[in-house]
């Protein structure tokens, strides 16, 4: 007994070590160390070399550049700016040129793609056929390639403002952009908007006060037409009574340019034509799978209780579908607003070819341009996500 | 309705089996296409569209359609379609760039070598695949590298990346950043679902980071930080800073899908694995990844889609990719200039990029049947 315990014993001792080795914690810290202990190394490295070169090239640091006098012009601005502005100032232009596309590419893309994702659905076998050949082309081509096509293939070979083409709504398309009538308000407008706001704050409250009569009584009101009634009636009335304070200036057509009216530029057209077709091929898909995600037992079921076939769509599928389609839609937003990056390579003003681009040439701040423009982007993705989230979180399935 | 667009449940019964020769046509066509005045609408509004676009695109690209010229004044007729001389005269410079001509044999090679070695892989039932990924992994990317850039002692001239373009930088970008994009997505995967905090963290940091930010950015990142971060002697080369910032943008990506077969895996495999005294890299290499990455195969070869598409984008970093170099030969040459020569270049490109996109999508279309089999429960 004794010889065996003393054995044990040795047997213990020469493991020590191995036993350390082999411990799972004791690795996991080995690990991390290391792991830490090379990010460090390389960070270190890094800054060091930056330092250096930032040196030995006379680049100054720090964000004081963005106070400076920024002296290039942009040709497309939401705020006043002139190139006397700083560059802080031209850093919030293209941040709301940047804004501008992607909400506005986003309203497209949502429209085109669902209309095309509900086709892909149809009974019909040819607008089905159709829809597909629209995901399938759209879906496996690069969007870069699709805006060189839409500016240079398209918009640049359009005639010169001396051959405008005309088009409805006393608007004109020519190789400069998109001419459409400038809106001016006038006195009073600010009535009609406040009777619009009104007529909003009724149909709500006709709404709420709808669904409790329906839960009460199981009676439905008509919703539709009312509504629309309220919210167009009331701010029209306002309108005409306040003897229609509003009035357009269209572009008129000289003898070498347009003058009046307010120009949308090429490059924006551009840039929204390729975003909205590029992304809309795959909201259709997500559209698709959504509806098709839906159990066939809710319909038959939904068919059964005697439901019309817009009724069941729009009170039993769509719902349910929506669940499924909000996650990777959200994906698709975030998608657009970081391709609307792209714009410099056709020379519309966003946030990366105004900051990323002249400001980093003319101040050759690499590190903060670089630094703050990644973080713009970082943000935006932040909000939309946890919107999203907070969006899906209401939508989601309440289960027992 | 006539105009809903969902199936409804009438619609999905079995039919009848009906009568044969032209009834089953026009009961078809009823079916399908007129079985209502609203569908009628809705069929003829298509119908007059797809006439429009089909016919459109065929009297540019072929009816009318200019075939023979040795400048863009052969194209600058009114009335003229596509300008397809440019496109022939173009087409060593849209697939090889300023390769040298005498030397393009060995990009032409590579390309074969990379087919002996794909093709059979790509092919269910092929015997031999760990030999031919040891191929693919090991013999073929060192080939490659010399018969590409070149070995004086084998008498391969060198042939600076400088003189690269077109089809080939596209296919080299996105060929060399999923090589490097896959095992370093895998890792950043594992790392993420890791219960070391210091593991975790800095991988969630990266993937979160990476994700946030436009690919453009990581291009501007890498062409204008990444010699800021180096020693002042050490220069790296255009396409090579290129090359790393698509493959660490399309490895945060990539790393996401990876995760998602990950958290697919029942627990109960991980415990398995654990309980017969496997460690960490054996369960993960035997037993998980195995199991996680076949789920993922679809998911795998979208990001490898997408991370083809991303590659036009190197040209905004200066590089010359087939989008970059037909743009460049668009926008700047003098000779060919004509009204149609731009649309001409644009199809171009794009029927190239959609080859390619949409053969990958079928395969991966293909592949997630053949695997569903066996993942029904």
């Amino acid at each position: 007994m004794a010889k065996l315990a003393r054995r044990d014993g040795a047997v213990k001792q020469t493991r020590q070590l191995t036993d350390y080795f082999y411990d799972p914690k004791v690795r996991g810290i080995l690990f991390q160390v290391i792991v830490v202990a090379l990010i460090s190394w390389l960070v270190y490295g890094a800054v060091l070399n930056t330092v250096n070169n930032l040196e030995a090239q006379g680049i100054a640091s720090g964000f004081g550049f963005l106070d400076r006098t920024a002296g290039f012009d942009i040709s497309q601005s939401l705020i006043p700016y002139e190139n006397t502005m700083t560059y802080a100032r031209a850093f919030w232009v293209g941040l709301l040129n940047t804004l501008l596309v992607a909400v506005l590419g986003i309203v497209f893309a949502t429209t085109v793609g669902f209309m095309i994702g509900a086709a892909r659905l149809s009974q019909n076998w040819l607008i089905a056929q159709l829809a597909t050949a629209y995901v399938e082309i759209l879906r496996n081509l690069p969007p870069l390639l699709m805006l060189f096509a839409v500016y240079f293939g398209v918009l640049k070979t359009l005639p010169s403002p001396r051959e405008s083409l005309a088009l409805p709504f006393s608007s004109y398309l020519n190789s400069r952009g998109l001419y459409v009538p400038a809106v001016h308000w006038e006195p009073g407008f600010g009535v009609v908007v406040a009777s619009l706001f009104v007529a909003a704050i009724c149909v709500i409250a006709y709404w709420a006060w709808a669904r409790w009569r329906h839960t009460q009584t199981g009676r439905q009101m008509p919703i539709l037409l009312p509504s629309l009634g309220v919210i167009v009636g009331i701010p029209l009335l306002a309108f005409l009574l306040m003897g229609m304070p509003l009035s357009f200036d269209p572009p008129v057509q000289g003898r070498f340019n347009l003058t009046g009216g307010i120009a949308l530029l090429p490059e924006l057209i551009a840039l929204l034509v390729g975003l909205a077709l590029y992304t809309s091929a795959f909201i259709a898909e997500i559209v698709r799978a959504g509806i098709m995600g839906v159990p066939t037992g809710q319909r038959e079921a939904a068919a059964a209780l005697g439901l019309k076939p817009g009724q069941i769509l729009w009170l039993v599928v769509f719902p349910q579908a929506m669940r499924i389609i909000i996650p990777p839609l959200t994906n698709q937003y975030l998608n657009l607003t970081k391709n609307s990056s792209l714009a410099v390579a056709i020379g519309y003003p966003d946030l990366v070819s105004v900051f990323a681009g002249t400001v980093l040439n003319q101040t050759n701040q690499a590190v903060e341009v670089i630094l703050i423009t990644m973080s713009v982007y970082l943000v935006l993705s932040l909000l939309t996500s946890l919107f999203m989230n907070w969006f899906n979180q209401r939508m989601a399935l309440v289960e027992r | 309705m006539a105009t809903n667009p969902v199936r409804s449940a009438a619609v999905n019964r079995p039919r009848p089996v009906g009568p044969s020769g032209l009834n089953a046509i026009t009961q078809w066509l009823h079916q399908n296409l007129f079985s209502s005045w609203g569908n009628t609408c809705l069929t003829l509004l298509g119908g007059a569209l797809a006439y429009w676009v089909i016919a459109g695109f065929l009297d540019w690209a072929v009816w009318h359609a200019v075939y023979t010229g040795t400048d863009g004044s052969a194209c600058d007729v009114v009335g003229a379609g596509a300008c397809w001389p440019f496109i022939s005269a173009k087409l060593q410079i849209f697939m090889y760039g300023r390769y040298p001509t005498e030397e393009l044999w060995r990009v032409n090679l590579t390309y074969v070598l990379a087919l002996v070695g794909l093709v059979p892989l790509m092919l269910p039932r092929v015997p031999g695949k760990i030999w031919l990924t040891a191929y693919m992994l090991l013999v073929f990317p060192v080939v490659a590298f010399f018969l590409l850039t070149g070995a004086e002692p084998l008498g391969l001239p060198v042939v600076p990346t400088s003189r690269w373009g077109g089809l080939l930088v596209t296919l080299v970008v996105a060929c060399v950043s999923i090589a490097i994009s896959f095992p370093l997505g895998i890792i950043l995967a594992l790392a993420r679902r890791s219960d070391l905090p210091l593991i975790k963290w800095p991988a969630i940091f990266f993937i979160e980071f990476v994700r946030g930010v436009p690919l453009v950015m990581v291009l501007f990142f890498a062409s204008v930080m990444l010699p800021l971060f180096l020693p002042e002697d050490l220069t790296i080369n255009k396409l090579l800073r290129a090359l790393i910032g698509v493959a660490l943008f399309s490895a945060a990506y990539l790393a996401e899908v990876v995760r998602g077969g990950l958290q697919a895996i029942p627990r109960g495999q991980y415990e398995a694995a654990e309980a017969l005294g496997l460690s960490y890299w054996k369960t993960m290499g035997f037993v998980i990844l195995p199991q996680a990455l076949k789920l993922v195969i679809p998911g795998i070869v979208n990001s490898f889609i997408a991370l083809f598409k991303d590659t036009s984008l190197v040209l905004i970093i200066g590089l010359f990719d087939l989008l970059g170099i037909v743009q460049q030969a668009v926008a700047s040459d003098a000779k060919w200039f004509s009204p149609q020569t731009a649309a001409t270049g644009y199809v171009f490109a794009g029927f190239v990029f959609w080859i390619f996109c949409f053969g990958m999508s079928r395969y991966s279309a293909w592949l997630e049947r053949r695997l569903a089999t066996g993942h029904r429960s």
